[in-house]
């Protein structure tokens, strides 16, 4: 698999309900990354690329990968405040976000928590809201490589980062991070009913981005995020499924590094 | 011995190439188009009367079961079905294996309807529970992640129904009920036998072990059922008795004719769901996210190939499908009984499109030849069924003096 090895830290976090699995590179003003739900395989091009510019934050969402499993844990608000807990750790108190897929939703709820933590944010293929158009994929009805090959509109790219046969160890870390995610996502299916409602007070700048391809999460949840935030645009990405920082790295990166920049 | 009678009542009346076309699928995801309410009628009708002339044949009970979205089995509510045997039937018991807790979103009104089945057949029920399948959460939106706490809780709290006077609040992890105070209680005292059926998951093992309850294996191979009651005995002495055959109990297709041929004609029905008996479709709709053990997900990482059965003359072969005269079946299943020493043992006699009048005559042969010959290989091996020597109905019921736990 291409992940990048130049310099990072790779640490377990301690906070109040469990360690958290943290990975860390860069230097600049903080920008955290989120995760989609598949986690990630290492410190990947795309972090790196960001690492350029910010200091890069990429916890594992408790419960996922290494970090440990807060079992009382039930819904991603929970997952969200849990996250808000752990920058407070970090002693990050203004940030950048970017939260990639489920990791957008993760996002977007700790935006609606207070307006100070997140002062800028993208959220890219992010799930969270109710599609009024079409529907969220069940992953949970596919084997974690099914789900994680529909994610690529490339299959080479999926080929460059797990290989052309994935590994047990591999395919044993999505069942991992799909437990978590059906204990948190399950019903409603990837979306929570009051988060459009309550994004209206968020007034942070926000950047939306989608995959032109993405074959998980149909346009209208990018649209109803648009609607609903009242300081957001929306940027698509030509020629790309739902893992935009996997498939088109340097292109997301630049685009979100313009976005926090400017 | 208990011997009962077994059919998942299939919804056979559709050309079984439907399932091959639709990529190989016969279970959850395969359209319920094929679903025809006029066969429908006419098989529910059938089976009621193939039920009530088990019993004017000699069988001792009645299985049930449940499952959702599945052409393999037409009960979607076991306790309906239940209840109509509890009225129509006059000696035979009625055995639920199970109902699905976990799938409850009100586990009191489970408890209801098993005490109304108990008190309209005069207290002839069985309460067997079941976590239900992978696919059973999918049909009735039930997280996997939560299914062993959901089925424990449920459980729970209907012993607690069972056991105390009402009103109470129950406030669990997943349940949480202000008022608990059904005026519907069963009549049998303390309450009905509970027997816990599955086919390997150790923790339902160890946990129907500590409880007390028979475990019934659901259709494994000789092997599968020693290593069964291995872990089984294991768990028992560690909670301070020493269980035997009343303890055990086994499920196995089984269907007998007049000839060889026509029983084997018929057996091979019982491959009609693509070769599986529940169904074939994607694995993780029978293990979703969660719904394993954390101990099994390595294993299932390492294999996501769909079932497939091994061929009807493989399973004939190792007997985990019998088929044959009353005498040749009398034969194998005396080796099953003295290799598995079960006393609890219910013959799945018709599957697929084995019609009515085949059905009826499996029943006679059944009840009148096979079921017979059973009890007296079951009276010479000491397979002595909870009803015979009357054992406690769990661990709670236990007098605590009879009880000698030895650490593990």
């Amino acid at each position: 698999m291409s992940t990048t090895a130049t310099s990072f830290t790779d640490e377990m976090v301690e906070v109040g309900f469990g360690k958290v699995h943290l990975m860390k590179g860069g230097t600049g003003s903080p920008l955290v990354i989120f995760q989609d739900d598949l986690g990630s395989p290492g410190w990947l091009p795309f972090y790196e690329k960001l690492a350029q510019r910010f200091t890069v934050y990429v916890p594992s969402h408790p419960g996922f990968g290494k970090s440990e499993r807060p079992a009382w844990m039930r819904n991603v608000r929970d997952l969200a405040i849990a996250h808000g807990w752990l920058l407070n750790v970090l002693g990050i108190d203004s940030t950048a976000v970017v939260g990639l897929g489920f990791g957008g939703w993760v996002a977007a709820e700790m935006a609606t928590m207070g307006r100070r933590l997140i002062n800028k944010m993208v959220l890219v293929g992010a799930v969270g809201v109710q599609p009024l158009d079409g529907e969220i994929v069940d992953q949970f009805l596919l084997s974690g490589e099914e789900y994680v090959k529909l994610c690529f509109h490339d299959a080479a790219k999926f080929e460059d980062l797990y290989g052309s046969e994935t590994t047990v160890d591999q395919r044993e870390y999505w069942e991992l991070n799909r437990e978590m995610a059906i204990r948190v996502a399950w019903k409603p299916s990837m979306f929570n009913q009051s988060l459009p409602h309550l994004l209206g007070c968020v007034d942070t700048p926000t950047l939306i981005v989608r995959g032109s391809e993405d074959r998980i999460v149909p346009p209208s949840c990018a649209q109803r995020y648009l609607d609903s935030l009242p300081n957001a645009r929306l940027e698509l990405i030509e020629g790309c499924g739902h893992c935009v920082d996997a498939e088109k790295p340097d292109e997301l990166a630049q685009v979100i590094t313009g976005f926090f920049t400017s | 011995m208990h011997l009962m009678y077994f059919t998942e009542q299939p919804m056979s009346a559709y050309p079984e190439d439907e399932a091959r076309k639709a990529g190989g699928i016969s279970a959850l995801m395969f359209s319920n188009e094929h679903f025809d309410p006029i066969e429908g009628s006419r098989l529910y009708n059938e089976r009621i009367e193939e039920y009530l002339y088990a019993e004017e044949m000699g069988v001792d009970g009645i299985m049930l079961n449940e499952h959702h979205n599945a052409p393999f089995c037409m009960q979607s509510r076991i306790n309906m079905y239940a209840g109509i045997l509890a009225a129509m039937t006059k000696r035979v018991k009625i055995v639920l294996l199970g109902n699905p807790l976990p799938v409850s979103e009100n586990p009191v009104q489970i408890a209801e309807e098993i005490a109304m089945v108990d008190m309209i057949s005069k207290g002839r029920l069985v309460s067997g529970f079941v976590r239900g399948g992978g696919s059973e959460q999918f049909a009735n939106n039930t997280n996997p992640a939560f299914n062993r706490e959901r089925f424990e809780e449920a459980h729970d709290l209907i012993i607690k129904i069972w056991s105390e006077p009402g009103p109470f609040r129950w406030e669990g992890d997943h349940y949480q009920l202000r008022v608990v105070n059904p005026w519907a209680l069963p009549l049998q005292k303390p309450h009905p036998r509970i027997w816990i059926p599955g086919v390997s998951s150790p923790e339902t093992i160890i946990w129907a072990a500590e409880h007390r309850y028979p475990y019934i294996c659901l259709n494994t191979t000789v092997q599968q059922t020693l290593d069964i009651w291995g872990i089984y005995d294991k768990a028992a002495a560690s909670v301070g008795y020493q269980p035997g055959p009343e303890n055990r109990g086994y499920l196995i297709r089984c269907h007998v004719a007049d000839t060889e041929e026509k029983a084997l004609k018929n057996g091979r029905e019982f491959m009609w769901m693509l070769g599986e008996f529940t169904g074939l479709g994607h694995p993780v709709w029978f293990s979703p996210p969660g719904y394993s053990s954390p101990e099994s997900r390595r294993r299932r990482a390492e294999s996501q190939i769909s079932r497939g059965a091994d061929a009807f003359e493989a399973q004939l072969a190792d007997n985990r499908i019998i088929a044959g005269t009353p005498d040749q079946v009398v034969a194998k299943l005396r080796i099953i009984l003295e290799e598995t020493r079960p006393s609890i043992l219910a013959l799945w006699g018709n599957d697929g499109k084995v019609d009515h009048a085949d059905s009826m005559d499996c029943i006679r042969l059944m009840g009148q030849e096979v079921m017979p010959a059973l009890r007296e290989i079951g009276d010479d091996l000491g397979l002595n069924s909870p009803f015979d020597i009357d054992t406690p109905v769990s661990l709670a019921q236990t007098p605590s003096g009879e009880l000698k736990p030895v650490a593990a």
